[in-house]
């Protein structure tokens, strides 16, 4: 099937099966492999991206369904070649260890923040709960995200 | 002076390739030509094979082969630590099934196919006729007679019978003569290690050059070369494994297993790359699960709360075949640590390993340390209630008394040191022990549920010297190397055999070389996780890459110091032993501004223009480090819960751990070590459970029904620590990776059970589910007519 999906600001023209979720046509037919598959039950998020700025988990989508969409992958973030708040936040704070679930935690966490752009740190364990971390036990995952919206607050960025 | 990089919590070098999707994992990779192989698993627990038709599956369209157990020319999966004096069965594995299948997820077929959907596409239609067999899972009923037999040459499934005891006599004597004496039987339950990425290989055979190289999630890279290029039939050099990015392990990433091992025969055989991911289902079917114990243990006290014995008789699931290190756990790293941190004269751990019809047990994360720790810290508690004391003064009763420099335990091992009651009095300052028993009274009149769980814990890692290794079973060395290279430009490249998958060596490492010579971090290098550039090492398991590797870092590190100290003196033109050193640069002594950096040094040692008699050229060092006893970090964890008297709900409401692991190297990394530590731990006590049905089904086989502990269950956690220097270790470092999931199970479990008290619970299953919670509360009610599983009430 043919389709059209903006990934990145960039427009991408392929005829793919059916069937292709759209984490695989993300990984496998683009390349851009920095969006993790924890699951096959939808649960960890590792995989989620921004689909016309909303998260979703791009494990429980079929690249068809996005056709004529936009979508914007952990590559995607940085802008001209500036690291987002939140993943300076994560750095500066410790969010991560093995890093696996951290490209979905990040693009999940901004997606919240741009419904709940002041959350507390409970609203933030709340938002948290598609998303799996096994290595940091969250704490400095809340933390990086409370301060990334603190940031975010005084300088407000574009995603 | 500047502020010492040894200690300071400086950013992770890691993370930049990682909170922007650089980093490569092996399901990253692709390679031209590439294949993908999909596995056909058995549905069944135990069955014989009849008759596998694949006939459908060859002849779809992009299907390059599909193999079964006849086609294949591959050793079976070994079992490495052969645990002497226990009488270790150890049948062989086949990477396929045969002629039998053992357990739900054993791989009978594989298909090897030109993209991933159609290797799956064809596995689903091989057609394989089974005949059923009996399943047995619990695997102390695994040992009864007439339970099914796992292997005709192993009988009862017992695959092994191991005892530690400081003598028997003496343990028979003081239980007979004891005071009181609690017992106990508890269930350490299955866990599944679930590190956020599945395993994956990635193989590629050159037949022009006989080499394989094999990307694959490994914690020890040398480890999968020795034993691969084994099961391959291929010259150890002449396979390649590479750990790229690995994301996560947590012990499930130690064991050898067919998977890898047949992508790589597979890729040899066809003569193209061939690549396995595993789906997280899969992953929770073959990958293995952790714990697995059914436990009978006691404990022997006088009436003034000095423990005087402590027995168990362990039941320890192997699942259905030994995996890499699984019959070491539930024996050398669990039975050894009987004693604790007290000074308990007489102890006697039996351990039998059992085959039952599940997926095979091994290292996950404390592996053994969390099962010992835990019955140690239940029967205190019993002990306590049952002589009317307070836990925590019989726990500081039966302490051992700081030591700097060697404890031997009754059951023979040597504790480093220890400096037990300080970290207890600071966890006890931390949470308001005194205060908090008030405020407990005072809501248990108002119908509130508080309880409070302490846990004082010692554990043994840093594994270990290989003279122990070897005289417990252990099929290879435990000893670490490395290659410091310091480049013209005076840049380092630190070649280490251990392999880090998280844990942040890449920034620590290079701290503690900064620390010894000045050279600033940013121009330091971490090399890990490819077998082909660097050293040979035995790993990242059992929190023994600091203590291990890192010592072998700090010794080579110090030989480079010296070699440019010299090189220094000769261009200073002054004697070696007038030369001091201080923030990368030698000076001549008394005259600090007529120095040579050691940028400078290097430089000069490189060009070798001009060298001292007798020294060759270059700036490099290589260390060997057998360590010559293991580490022991320890610390006393607090939990305070309340239990929802409504729903069951178990609310964790404070954390305070403290922890002793020697100095740190980076405290923020050291924290994070322990805050995912208790997640993992919390999660036993609270939510976590591998569930078979008597089919040997598992019923939790996705992260929907496994539960995983989130965000929401968790308070922030409140951190300190102690400085106890280990005495052998260059720099005095221990182990931190385990501690936190060694403690802090039983913490929050005693808690709860502290919180039941009203209720006369005297213990429970874990997890301590709200389901599990409230049935227990209601039937002490007497308003409840539930089923009874799990649920012990007091006397």
């Amino acid at each position: 099937m043919q389709v059209s999906i903006t990934v990145n600001g960039k427009r991408y023209e392929r005829n793919i099966d059916p069937r292709m979720l759209l984490v695989h046509f993300l990984r496998e037919e683009l390349g851009l492999t920095g969006t993790n598959i924890g699951c096959d039950t939808s649960q960890c998020g590792a995989c989620t991206v921004h689909l016309n700025g909303k998260g979703v988990k791009s494990c429980t989508c079929l690249a068809v369904q996005v056709d004529g969409m936009d979508i914007t992958t952990i590559e995607g973030l940085a802008q001209n070649g500036a690291l987002h708040p939140m993943q300076e936040a994560f750095w500066e704070l410790h969010g991560l260890q093995c890093g696996y679930c951290t490209p979905g935690m990040i693009m999940a966490s901004t997606a919240y923040l741009a419904t709940n752009p002041s959350p507390s740190e409970e609203e933030i364990r709340g938002s948290l709960e598609g998303n799996f971390c096994r290595c940091t036990g969250y704490q400095n995952i809340v933390a990086a995200i409370k301060s990334a919206a603190e940031k975010m607050q005084q300088e407000p960025v574009g995603v | 002076m500047s502020t010492r990089i040894f200690g300071s919590g400086i950013k992770r070098r890691e993370d930049p390739r990682l909170i922007t999707g650089g980093a490569k994992y092996t399901d990253d990779m692709a390679l031209p030509g590439m294949l993908h192989m999909a596995m056909l698993r058995s549905p069944y627990a135990h069955a014989h094979i009849k008759h596998i038709d694949t006939a459908t599956a060859q002849g779809m369209e992009g299907v390059v082969a599909v193999y079964t157990a006849t086609d294949l020319s591959l050793g079976a999966v070994p079992c490495a630590w052969l645990v002497p004096n226990s009488d270790l069965k150890t049948p062989a594995h086949p990477p396929l099934a045969a002629d039998k299948v053992r357990y739900v997820g054993d791989a009978v077929a594989i298909v090897i196919a030109e993209d991933r959907y159609l290797a799956q596409d064809a596995a689903d239609t091989i057609h394989v006729e089974y005949e059923v067999l009996g399943a047995v899972v619990n695997p102390e009923e695994a040992t009864q007679e007439g339970a099914p037999q796992l292997f005709d040459d192993v009988p009862n499934n017992i695959a092994f019978r191991w005892i530690a005891s400081s003598g028997d006599e003496g343990v028979e004597k003081a239980f007979a003569e004891a005071d009181v004496v609690v017992k106990d039987r508890i269930v350490q339950q299955r866990l599944l290690p679930t590190a956020m990425e599945p395993r994956a290989a990635l193989a590629q055979w050159n037949s022009g050059t006989g080499e394989m190289t094999i990307w694959c999630t490994s914690q020890n890279p040398h480890i999968h070369r020795f034993i691969l290029s084994g099961m391959l039939g291929l010259a150890e050099h002449k396979v390649r494994v590479i750990a790229p990015e690995v994301g996560g392990g947590f012990g499930s990433k130690i064991p050898v297993y067919a998977d890898e091992a047949l992508a790589a025969w597979a890729s040899m055989k066809l003569n193209r790359p061939v690549k396995w991911a595993e789906t997280r289902s899969e992953n929770y079917l073959v990958t293995i699960h952790g714990r697995d114990h059914i436990e009978h243990v006691e404990m022997a006290a006088t009436s003034d709360g000095t423990i005087t014995a402590i027995r168990g008789t362990v039941y320890a699931g192997m699942g259905a075949y030994l995996s890499t290190a699984g019959p070491g756990i539930p024996t050398i790293l669990h039975g050894l640590m009987y004693c604790g941190p007290y000074t308990i004269p007489h102890a006697r751990c039996e351990s039998i390993g059992v085959f039952t019809t599940t997926t095979p047990t091994d290292a996950y994360r404390g592996a053994g340390r969390p099962e010992a720790v835990f019955l140690m810290e239940r029967l205190i508690d019993q002990v306590a209630r049952k002589l009317n004391m307070d836990p925590v003064e019989l726990r500081r009763k039966n302490l051992i008394p700081p030591f700097e420099d060697g404890y031997t335990i009754p059951l023979g091992l040597t504790y480093d040191s220890g400096n037990y009651e300080v970290a207890l009095d600071k966890a006890l300052a931390m949470i308001g022990y005194a205060d908090f028993r008030k405020e407990q009274a005072e809501a248990r009149k108002q119908g509130r549920y508080l309880g409070i769980g302490v846990t004082t814990y010692c554990e043994i890692c840093g594994l270990g010297p290989s003279q122990v290794a070897g005289a417990t079973g252990f099929q290879g060395g435990l000893w670490e190397s490395t290659i410091i290279r310091v480049t013209p430009t005076g840049k380092v490249h630190a070649m280490i055999g251990a392999s880090p998958h998280g844990q942040g060596e890449e920034t620590t490492f290079a701290q503690l070389i900064s620390d010894e010579i000045g050279i600033p971090v940013e121009d330091i290098e971490i090399l890990h996780g490819d077998t082909g550039n660097t050293p040979m090492g035995w790993g990242t398991y059992g929190s023994r890459t600091t203590p291990v590797a890192g010592a072998a870092l700090v010794l080579a590190t110090r030989k480079i110091k010296e070699k440019a100290r010299a090189m220094a003196a000769h261009l200073l033109e002054a004697a070696v032993e007038d030369i001091d050193y201080e923030d990368g640069k030698f000076f001549v002594k008394g005259s600090p501004d007529k120095f040579k950096t050691i940028q400078e040094a290097t430089l000069m040692a490189t060009l070798a223009w001009n060298m001292p008699e007798g020294m060759d050229p270059g700036m490099e060092a290589s260390q060997f480090y057998d360590p010559p006893n293991f580490v022991y970090p320890f610390g006393t964890h607090i939990a305070i819960v309340e239990i929802e008297a409504d729903t069951g709900i178990v609310h964790l409401k404070r954390y305070v751990a403290v922890d002793d692991c020697g100095p740190q190297i980076n405290p923020v990394i050291v924290a994070g070590q322990i805050h995912g530590g208790i997640v993992q731990g919390v999660g036993q006590a609270l939510f976590e459970g591998v569930v078979y049905d008597e089919h040997g089904q598992l019923l939790t086989g996705s992260m929907m029904d496994y539960a995983v502990p989130r965000a929401e269950a968790f308070p922030e956690f409140e951190l300190d620590h102690t400085v106890t220097p280990s005495p052998h270790h260059p720099v005095g470092l221990k182990g931190v990776g385990e501690t936190g999931t060694i403690a802090s199970t039983p913490t929050v479990y005693n808690a709860v059970i502290d919180a039941l008290q009203p209720f006369g619970i005297k213990t429970m299953e874990m997890p301590l589910t709200a389901a599990r919670v409230w049935e227990a509360m209601q039937r002490r009610n007497g308003s409840a007519n539930g089923s009874t599983n799990g649920v012990h009430e007091g006397s």
